[in-house]
């Protein structure tokens, strides 16, 4: 039977750490792609969050819900948002979990819709949770995504795989 | 290696529609994934009903951000689960549906509604049936030429 749901690719950050993780000349051959990510920022603030660029274009329209234990917040911004992701600061060894599912993403008719849910948690003072619904206002297939810190490089160990599913 | 995420059926809407209906579906799998991506003529969630049950038997928990604010609320004995959200613009509900094939347990969802003109969105559902679903129905407005359904089974084992 044909694989209707195989990994595309996994980039593991190296010692040193890396400013962004890259998936170039992504195949049209799926229906949707599915990023999962395990992810630590080298900056000593527990506030980071982390952003993706769609073929190297980072502007839409983000829609967050966001939670950190004790309160819940909803806000937007022009980015292309992926949630939050643990600091240097937090729990040695923890990184965050989180998940990208961009439905239809070879389509060169429709803007591409996508849904993004990370979490921090670290057995430490304040974790976050966080709930994305990002428009990326181009009929452009998918063809390079990026996954990156909005301030400080990803340490050694954040890693990413990126997932194809055919709907036939 | 055997599959344990398939493609169970897909539909790309040719002309604006009210509703979608996945019938025969297989208990073969142990988990269900329905994908929609697309937009209503009107945004608002997707209503859905399991075997065409029209009764009183769906309750869900909502909680969902506009922005400028956080809403949770509650729906108890109604006649369908509303799932996500989508808009007036390009938008997506992914809901899952799990062990939908058994015939001894009330059957529970989680939809994730991505309108990013208007709300994102948490759901949890169930419905108060043990019968193996066989069916799903969409609804709650007109949705647009192009919007896309795929509904995916995934198995416990091979």
């Amino acid at each position: 039977m044909a694989t209707t749901y195989g990994a595309i690719a996994t980039v593991t950050v190296g010692s040193g750490g890396a400013a962004n993780i890259e998936f170039t000349s992504i195949p049209q051959t799926y229906t949707d792609l599915k990023l999962v990510y395990s992810l630590r920022n080298a900056r000593n603030l527990d506030t980071d969050s982390i952003s993706i660029t769609i073929n190297t274009v980072g502007v839409g329209t983000s829609l967050s819900l966001r939670g950190n234990g004790s309160i819940v917040v909803s806000f937007t911004e022009t980015k292309l948002n992926a949630g939050r992701v643990v600091s240097a600061t937090a729990t040695a060894n923890t990184f965050n979990s989180g998940e990208i599912y961009f439905p239809n993403y070879a389509s060169n008719v429709n803007n591409k819709s996508y849904s993004s849910d990370t979490v921090t948690e670290n057995n430490n003072t304040q974790a976050f949770q966080q709930l994305d619904a990002v428009l990326y206002p181009s009929t452009e297939p998918i063809t390079n995504l990026t996954i990156f810190g909005d301030n400080g490089n990803l340490v050694e160990y954040s890693t990413a795989t990126l997932y194809g599913i055919k709907n036939s | 290696m055997a599959a344990t995420y398939e493609p169970i059926a897909t539909t790309t809407l040719g002309s604006a529609q009210s509703s979608v209906t996945f019938s025969a579906i297989s208990g073969s799998f142990t988990d269900l994934v329905l994908i929609i991506d697309g937009s209503f003529t009107a945004g608002g969630g997707i209503d859905t009903q399991f075997n065409g049950d029209t009764g009183s038997n769906y309750s869900r928990t909502r909680i969902y951000g506009t922005g400028a604010g956080v809403v949770s609320n509650r729906s108890t004995n109604a006649g369908t689960i509303s799932h996500g959200y989508i808009s007036t613009s390009r938008s997506n509900t992914i809901i899952n549906i799990f062990n939908y094939a058994n015939t001894t347990t009330y059957k529970t969802s989680i939809g994730r509604g991505n309108a990013a003109d208007a709300r994102v969105q948490a759901d949890v559902g169930l419905w108060r049936s043990t019968a193996a679903i066989t069916s799903i129905t969409l609804f709650g407005g007109t949705f647009t030429i192009g919007t896309t359904f795929t509904l995916y089974g995934i198995k416990a084992a091979v």
